[in-house]
């Protein structure tokens, strides 16, 4: 019964994944490590003498010590990578705010210019200064 | 004898929350008549610091969400590379800094890519105790011995900076707590950049409270350690001081 649990639970969870990537609502690198989870786990939910095997191979007293110390490693892994992708987002969240906090100051010293051509230092938004020569027009 | 005109200074000041003494700090450094370009980078602020500084006479760059002092001098830097500026200078929008002593500040640069405003050399009553001290000194000491010079205080946020300077920032200036002192100041000196310090006073902070218990200090001693050993270990800046 609990062999049977097992593999419902598995083959769920692969399902799942699939429709999540089909949908577009999970991304090709990250499913194919949950793939990979399923698959593995549908295989030792129907060969679960497999797990026994591997684990008297590897001297592991208990067999499903083996699985749980293998979930752990994995788990963390995944928590890492997902800090580790996190990160890589911030930085470029950070640098979109940059450049549009640039843009914006830009368009607004502009459109100052534009309502004010003569005077510019009365738009009264602080554009007053006049903009110095760019260098090169590019970030 | 040619006339030139000389290079403008760009002042950058990161401000979150500032209302109270943002409009006052840009009218006082714009009143010094050097022909500062006074840029505010208003971090995410919730009151209304973007406005009180535009009105002042700032350019304002308002940051969408808030993103640290690191992250708001970050994008002055990025600014003043888009327009062109030989020279930034950053200063406090709450009055700490001495407007008069910015002059000073940037002539330090003209021996060096970094200028440090030193609020502990000599000038000044400017004190701190226990575990921050040690940090301080031991941050000064270690980082003097990097940069060839004598430095008392590395973590002074007074600081001006050359195009050499400001393409480094640009490639490496960390958000993060510290790094946007001992980090950026570290990486830069590793990187190439000549740092010299000049002796400034400090003013009583106009708003505001500062942290003094013995515990955060702990706490600002290990993480300052930290972040000396990240900037220590990390990778150097490639900055070509040619570099469009």
């Amino acid at each position: 019964m609990a062999v049977f649990a097992a593999f419902v639970f598995s083959l769920v969870m692969f399902v799942l994944v699939l429709e999540m990537l089909r949908r577009k609502k999970l991304r090709e690198k990250y499913a194919v490590l949950w793939l990979l989870v399923g698959g593995g786990s549908l295989i030792l939910a129907g060969w679960p003498q497999l797990l026994a095997l591997v684990a008297g191979w590897l001297g592991v007293q208990v067999p499903s010590n083996l699985l749980f110390a293998m979930s752990i490693v994995l788990l963390i892994g995944v928590a890492l990578h997902l800090s580790w992708e996190l990160s890589v987002v911030e930085d470029e969240t950070r640098i979109l705010a940059e450049e549009v906090a640039i843009l914006n100051t830009a368009l607004k010293q502009l459109q100052g210019e534009v309502r004010s051509p003569k005077d510019p230092g009365q738009s009264g938004t602080g554009t007053g200064h006049p903009v110095p020569p760019a260098a090169g027009d590019r970030l | 004898m040619f006339m030139t005109e000389p290079p403008r200074v760009l002042v950058i000041m990161p401000a979150w929350n500032e209302g109270e003494t943002v409009g006052d700090t840009v009218r006082e450094v714009l009143a010094q008549g050097k022909g500062y370009d006074v840029l505010v980078v208003d971090d995410g602020s919730s009151d209304d610091t973007a406005r009180l500084a535009g009105e002042a006479g700032a350019t304002v760059l308002k940051l969408p969400f808030n993103l640290g002092v690191g992250g708001a001098m970050r994008a002055g830097f990025k600014y003043a590379k888009t327009h062109g500026y030989q020279t930034v200078i950053q200063v406090d929008s709450d009055g700490q800094h001495d407007p008069r002593d910015i002059e000073r500040v940037v002539q330090g640069l003209q021996h060096a890519d970094i200028s440090i405003g030193a609020r502990f050399a000599e000038e000044g009553d400017y004190k701190v105790t226990g575990p921050r001290k040690w940090a301080m000194s031991f941050l000064a000491a270690v980082i003097s011995r990097l940069a060839k010079t004598k430095l008392t205080d590395v973590t002074s946020g007074f600081r001006a900076g050359n195009v050499r300077a400001i393409n480094q920032y640009i490639d490496h200036y960390p958000a993060e707590y510290l790094g946007d002192t001992i980090d950026s100041l570290v990486v830069a000196i590793r990187s190439g950049c000549a740092v010299a310090q000049v002796p400034v006073t400090m003013r009583v902070r106009q708003g505001g409270v500062p942290s003094h218990n013995p515990a955060k200090s702990a706490v600002y001693l290990l993480r300052s350690v930290f972040a000396l050993f990240l900037a220590l270990t990390r990778r150097k800046s490639q900055v070509p001081s040619d570099k469009a």
